[in-house]
């Protein structure tokens, strides 16, 4: 019990840590341009890292060939660049894929 | 009396304002946290542990991956100094997450705290890319989109762990929702950035990620992938100024600016 605790209070810690770690670093100093560059331009390159990692696990040489995951993520992103609806992008690329692992 | 009751209601309907915009943004995160949450109860469950510590979990950590290292840790009974540092691994990627929202978090105040204990991927990625409603303070969008995370996460936890093996529909897939909504996000970023260099350098570091430490993929490839932007920042800044090379935040600033609202 006491220990189930303890290891909830410390990941809880170390995990604020990791978060807060550059508003700590950048409170004393003014932010500069360079961090101005950042804020434009990290969240696309962040962005295509996290879709990336949503398809690295997937084993593409055997069963569906990854294709469930690949044709609901095209749609997705197909729809949004079309009718720019967050909402009907992702639950059409959801429905889209939770048909194709039932059938294939 | 008449003037406290108005300006109570006011309050609450800027509140009110504030939460119905934050969750037409997050529905994708509902849909996406609750399954995972659910998985996640079940997990726990299913190890043997207390029910309770899923929903308590949720409310301290919050944080999906490590929550889910944490169940094979605790049944193995790993010394703390040891869990601290896999979690510090395993989250050190969030660190570069405040790289990109120091300057919106500056003005957030007492939300200030808790807006940085509540940046998950999900959240990070809708701070970053959906604008809130221009008559919409900032600091109380992103908030509400923060608090309206953390309980859809709190919620899938503990059904996971209270309905145990209970439970009868099939949701397997539903989890895509998380995938879709980085997709989504993606899109409206290279409508926002319309520069190739950031894709080039997020793709390196992805494949370089892959042979270096596939285990640790996400920081390594986030770490390669901001040291290359850094190194093509000559470049990306280069072209024509204020043109076609403007993020989604600095072309906001724009817009309240020219609505003569608040920066």
């Amino acid at each position: 019990m006491t220990y189930f605790v303890l290891v909830c209070l410390v990941m809880g810690l170390v995990t604020y840590f990791t978060r807060a770690l550059p508003f700590l670093f950048f409170s004393v100093r003014k932010p500069s341009e360079f961090l101005d560059f950042l804020q434009k331009y990290l969240p696309a390159v962040v962005m295509a890292i996290l879709v990336f990692s949503m398809y690295k696990d997937i084993d593409f040489r055997a069963g569906p060939y990854g294709i469930p995951a690949l044709v609901a993520g095209a749609i997705t992103a197909l729809l949004h660049l079309w009718k720019r609806n967050v909402l009907l992008s992702i639950g059409a690329g959801t429905a889209v894929y939770m048909i194709f692992i039932r059938m294939i | 009396m008449r003037g406290k009751k108005s300006s109570q209601s006011g309050r609450s309907s800027i509140l009110h304002a504030a939460f119905k915009a934050a969750f037409k943004a997050s529905i994708p995160v509902l849909l996406g946290y609750i399954t995972l949450g659910i998985a996640f109860g079940l997990t726990l469950v299913a190890a043997g542990l207390p029910w309770w510590l899923a929903p308590c979990m949720a409310l301290v950590i919050y944080a999906g991956a490590a929550q889910f290292m944490a169940v094979g840790l605790i049944q193995s009974g790993t010394g703390l100094l040891e869990i601290a540092l896999l979690t510090l691994i395993l989250n050190a990627r969030h660190m570069v997450y405040g790289l990109s929202l120091l300057e919106p978090f500056s003005k957030a105040g007492r939300w200030k705290p808790y807006l940085i204990f509540g940046l998950t991927d999900e959240t990070y990625g809708l701070l970053t890319t959906i604008e809130p409603p221009v008559d919409l303070d900032r600091t109380r969008f992103y908030a509400a989109i923060t608090a309206l995370n953390q309980v859809y996460w709190f919620v899938g936890c503990s059904i996971g762990s209270l309905m145990g093996s209970a439970l009868t529909f099939d949701i397997t897939g539903l989890d895509f929702a998380l995938t879709a909504l980085f997709i989504v996000l993606l899109v409206d970023q290279v409508r926002a950035v319309k520069k190739p260099e950031p894709y080039f350098a997020a793709l390196l570091g992805c494949i370089l990620a892959l042979f270096i430490s596939p285990k640790n993929f996400l920081l390594v490839a986030l770490v390669i992938s901001t040291g290359a932007l850094a190194l093509l920042r000559e470049r990306i800044e280069g072209g024509p100024r204020g043109t076609a090379s403007q993020g989604v935040s600095e072309k906001s600033k724009q817009d309240s600016m020219q609505k003569g609202g608040r920066p």
